[in-house]
């Protein structure tokens, strides 16, 4: 360190920033294992393991130094929410590919921590929701009477014990199921939402999930590791096109509501969008970024070709980044105006 | 209560005021030597004016001001000066610099002291006194102070007392104990700076103190307004913005925008020297950390910090110290150098207070920078931009305006020292702009060399034209005396300028005219090749006499715009570049008119000139001949045209020399002219030499 440098600093690491980040998703994981069960464990823990494999790996062939890099937690973070995006009871292998193409290709062949334009989370998921449709879209039903040794037998053999019903393992997501429904025609929003699939808003059992992610959001916004505009913004972009097609035509445009509760909305508003490495980091760049984010998610789900969006609609705005971010420079201390050329 | 205008960003570092604010200001014996250094303000160091040897009273001066960025130096007690020389001082390279070292005789006698009657004063005398009082910026920077008082009226004094950096409390216990002398100075600044309004900033979290200003300034019109604690309040142009709302930009000053800033200390010296006549001779430092009697010192300048130290019970030696405080204050490399006017406050460091910082990571864009920067900066941008050496792009993002207060360095999360990366990026720009400015003074003196080669050559060519040419006028006036006489007369009549053009034309006829009768005369007698170039020799002469004697027209046609033919004295850019492109077609001519005289030697390029006579007989001859006139009429054309373009180069000079052409961009014609000439000159000897080669 220089004679000069400032001699004093907060005690605070990315591994602390990274470490409250995954505190922060504790209480939807409660939830989570509670409506699906253990194979939400399972997930993360596969997803764990693979992450922190391939980071050391690559960081050897890098010549970087590892041990750092796995302290910094960082690609746990990585490792969880993409386990929390995957289907609960999917395959070993699917996580597993999920989160070598998250970490290798989404973070460190650009450079390993700080230097990857795209969440690294959301590009592991959008390679397996290209890939593999059908199997991303077989959610275990909530609240289903499949033990743990069950799960942990259809995760790892893709079999299950004699007597269990295979609806417990591939029932479609509420999304999936309202998007086939309106195509098939015949029935409206309100009359398919009377299936026993859904819940009081959406996802039975899946709406409580997405309110945990709700409040771990809040905390981390509360523990200033999060700004407030990123998620607000979202979620005003998610209304500002869910609203009007509702209010507009409801037989057809699912409420504004179903579209918070399901899905990743909620997740991605606390712990996604707010990445800040793939991230907007100017005041007005981060209201776009955030606005533009909850607009893709909307039209996709409702005019795109996936049920979900949010990987999708992350990854767009990733790349709008650096030009938002150019472009939406704040005014400097004493001058006019803020913008650069 | 004032209205208050936060400022952006900010943080709340710890305090640690508390150690040192427990005793009041201490007083301390006078150490066994003092280190003066002469630089002990921003600007130029001041110049001795004592001896080795000498023995001096306390106030008397040291060293005087040089140059108005500066501030006279003093013995801050009476004794003798042991040396003068290099010494290790207060900065982070730990470079020795200019040092006067006194003994102190213990009787600390003052020499006789000159109060100033500052109501009676004018400001210029205010201002001297000040300088000649060695008084300084006693927050930090040591911006010489006389150099402050300059603009009047002005509408806001702002006083900083807010003190923000952790540990520092000096300016706190002056405030607490000398409230009145403050106000003193205040009086004295805001009576030389007519301020309409004076606005004194504290901290919130120095109550004591900001009850002993508003005691002081009872009866006053002077305002303390308490602000919050908030790291960098006391930055100069956080507190103005704070207290006034106004901002100044970077490369601004404060006084353009009608405000000015003075320390608390600053204004306390103010008032010794105006009111007591005495210079700046001490001052008060913190003196924390690990040391056995924290507390604030009154100390003479020139104390040897680990005397300091010493005195203040700081137990190992080998501690590191920081001077200045946490944020942006330095590390010192040697503690043998003497306490200058800009130490404030000395830290001696321990691992409770300062815990090692750990290792730098990988930036996560998390933006906790940007919300801290009161520059309202985007510092991981900067941050970025100064790593991969983009500097340009830095400075587009007002690198500059980064004050450097270390709060993005305080948050960092990846524990980056952001400050280090923009001091880096800063110096390498520095750098840049003095290499670039650098080579830029090297072409130009590149370029006036080229030009003084060229004239010193043309010079000398036109002496020889001159003989020449008075040989030839010889010949012409036998020849031709009617002609002559009824020029003469005309000529008389006329101004300077016509004079020599027609003077430089007559000499133009005259040289061809000799040239004919000489090919006529000695064809017989002399051998054809030795002619031909002795034609092409006196051709070439011509044309520079020509050229020279144009271009003396056009100069002695506006005695009074030297630019054309000094250019480099006059610093008059176009001008300049004009007279040199002029000096270069006229080389160029010259240039042309040899080659043409090369092309008339190469007409026979395989019979030696001896030879040549027998073996080739009067063809050759005649085709020399030719060759030759058509290699002065190219020499001609091209000393015409060069002659032009340095006529060009003078604005001024009469229809004689530049008869079409008027209205343009004078520079420019010239440039425009130079390059035809050049390519006249070009195609001149391109044609002389496909002559000679057919």
């Amino acid at each position: 360190m220089s004679r000069h440098a400032t001699h004093i600093a907060q005690p605070v690491t990315v591994s602390r920033v990274m470490l409250k980040v995954l505190a922060a998703l504790l209480p939807g994981i409660a939830v989570s294992v509670y409506c699906f069960g253990p194979g939400v464990l399972v997930q993360l823990l596969l997803a764990t393991l693979t992450a922190l494999g391939a980071e050391a790996a690559v960081l050897r062939l890098r010549q970087r130094p590892v041990a750092p890099a796995l302290a910094d937690l960082s690609a746990v973070v990585t490792a969880w929410l993409l386990a929390l995006s995957m289907p609960p009871l999917g395959a070993w292998w699917m996580i597993v590919v999920a989160t070598l193409f998250a970490i290798v290709l989404g973070k460190q062949l650009y450079g390993g921590l700080g230097n990857n334009p795209f969440n690294p989370a959301m590009v592991g998921f959008a390679v397996m929701i290209v890939s593999f449709p059908a199997q991303m879209a077989a959610w275990g039903t909530p609240l289903a009477a499949l033990d743990a040794t069950a799960q942990l037998q259809w995760i790892f053999t893709h079999t299950l014990p004699a007597g269990s019903s295979v609806d417990a393992v591939s029932s479609a997501t509420p999304l999936d199921v309202l998007k086939t429904g309106l195509l098939q025609g015949g029935q409206d929003v309100a009359q398919l939402l009377l299936q026993p699939r859904f819940g009081q808003w959406g996802n039975a059992g899946g709406e409580w999930v997405a309110l945990a992610w709700a409040l771990g959001g809040l905390w981390l916004w509360q523990q200033k590791l999060i700004p407030w505009r990123t998620p607000l913004a979202m979620l005003a972009g998610v209304l500002a096109v869910s609203l009007p097609l509702w209010l507009w035509q409801p037989a057809h445009y699912a409420s504004p509501l179903f579209h918070l509760l399901n899905g990743a909305t909620l997740l991605a508003a606390g712990f996604i969008v707010t990445d800040p490495i793939s991230g907007s980091t100017t005041p007005l760049g981060r209201l776009i970024f955030g606005f533009m984010v909850g607009v893709l998610v909307v039209v996709i789900r409702v005019f795109g070709g996936f049920p979900d969006a949010v990987a999708f609609a992350v990854l767009i705005m990733n790349m709008a980044v650096p030009f938002i971010d150019q472009t939406t420079q704040p005014r400097v201390f004493g001058r006019k105006g803020g913008r650069h050329a | 209560m004032s209205q208050l205008y936060d400022f952006h960003g900010g943080i709340h570092p710890p305090q640690h005021k508390d150690a040192a604010t427990g005793r009041p200001i201490q007083q301390l014996p006078l150490p066994p030597q003092l280190y003066i250094a002469l630089a002990q303000s921003v600007g130029n160091p001041a110049r001795p004016t004592v001896s080795v040897g000498q023995p001096v009273l306390k106030g008397q001066q040291l060293a005087e001001p040089d140059g108005r960025l500066s501030a006279a130096v003093h013995a801050p007690t009476s004794g003798t000066i042991t040396a003068i020389g290099p010494h290790p001082f207060a900065h982070p390279s730990g470079l020795p610099v200019a040092t006067i070292t006194l003994a102190p005789d213990g009787l600390d006698s003052w020499q006789p002291r000159s109060p100033l009657a500052w109501q009676d004063a004018s400001p210029a005398q205010l201002r001297s006194h000040l300088q000649d009082m060695g008084v300084v910026g006693l927050g930090g920077a040591v911006f010489p102070t006389h150099l402050k008082l300059g603009a009047s009226p002005l509408a806001t004094l702002v006083v900083n007392g807010a003190e923000c950096e952790p540990f520092i409390s000096c300016d706190d216990m002056l405030m607490r104990e000398r409230a009145a002398g403050i106000v003193d100075g205040i009086r004295i600044a805001a009576h030389a700076l007519q301020a309409g309004q004076v606005l004194i900033g504290i901290e919130d979290n120095k109550p004591q103190a900001i009850a002993a200003m508003q005691a002081a300034c009872a009866g006053t019109p002077y305002r303390v307004v308490s602000i919050p604690t908030k790291y960098p309040s006391g930055g100069a142009k956080q507190l103005i913005r704070l207290l006034t709302g106004i901002e100044v930009p970077h490369g601004t000053r404060a006084t353009d925008l009608g405000v000015q800033c003075l320390n608390v200390g600053t204004l306390y010296a103010m008032a010794r020297a105006v009111l007591h006549g005495e210079p700046l001779l001490s001052r008060v430092v913190t003196v924390t950390g690990a040391v056995a009697y924290a507390a604030n010192y009154e100390v003479a300048i020139g104390t040897p910090l680990a005397w300091l130290l010493q005195q203040a019970g700081m137990a190992d030696a080998q501690t590191e110290v920081i001077m200045g405080g946490p944020m942006m204050g330095i590390t010192l490399p040697d503690l043998h150098a003497g306490l200058p006017k800009a130490g404030n406050c000395l830290i001696a460091k321990s691992a409770a207070l300062f815990p090692p910082r750990p290792p730098e990571q990988a930036c996560i864009r998390c933006g906790d920078c940007a919300s801290v920067c009161p520059a309202q900066l985007q510092p991981m941008d900067l941050f970025w931009f100064a790593k991969s050496r983009n500097f340009g792009k830095a400075q587009e993002r007002h690198l500059f305006d980064c004050i450097e207060c270390g709060a993005c360095s305080y948050v960092c999360p990846s524990q980056i020292p952001l400050v280090d990366y923009y001091r880096f990026a800063k110096s390498e720009i520095w750098a840049a702009e003095r290499d670039k400015k650098n080579a830029s003074l090297a072409r130009q003196r590149h370029e006036f060399r080229q030009f003084r080669i060229e004239r010193d050559k043309s010079e000398k060519a036109a002496r020889l034209a001159a003989r020449a040419a008075e040989q030839a006028a010889k010949l012409a006036s036998q020849a031709a005396t009617p002609a002559a006489a009824s020029t003469a007369p005309a000529a008389s009549g006329m101004d300077d300028a016509k004079k020599a053009a027609i003077a430089a034309a007559l000499a133009r006829a005259a040289a061809q005219k000799e040239a004919k009768p000489l090919s006529e005369q000695h064809t017989s007698g002399l051998d054809d090749a030795k002619q031909a170039a002795i034609q092409a020799a006196m051709a070439r002469a011509a044309a520079r006499k020509a050229a020279s004697d144009a271009a003396k027209a056009a100069d002695a046609a506006n005695p009074d715009s030297p630019p054309a033919t000094t250019p480099a004295q006059t610093g008059m850019d176009d001008a300049k570049r004009a007279a040199i492109e002029a000096a270069m077609a006229r080389a160029a001519a010259r240039k042309a008119a040899a080659d043409a005289a090369k092309a008339a030697d190469a007409a026979n390029p395989d019979s030696p000139p001896a030879a040549a006579p027998t073996q080739t007989g009067m063809d050759d001859a005649k085709r020399a001949a030719v060759e030759a006139a058509m290699a002065r009429a190219a020499a001609r054309k091209a000393a015409s045209d060069a002659a032009k373009a340095a006529d060009a180069a003078n604005p001024d000079s009469p229809p004689a020399t530049t008869p079409t052409q008027t209205g343009m961009d004078d520079a420019k014609r010239a440039a425009v002219e130079a390059a035809m000439a050049r390519a006249a000159a070009r195609k001149a000897a391109a044609q002389a030499q496909k002559d000679a080669s057919e």
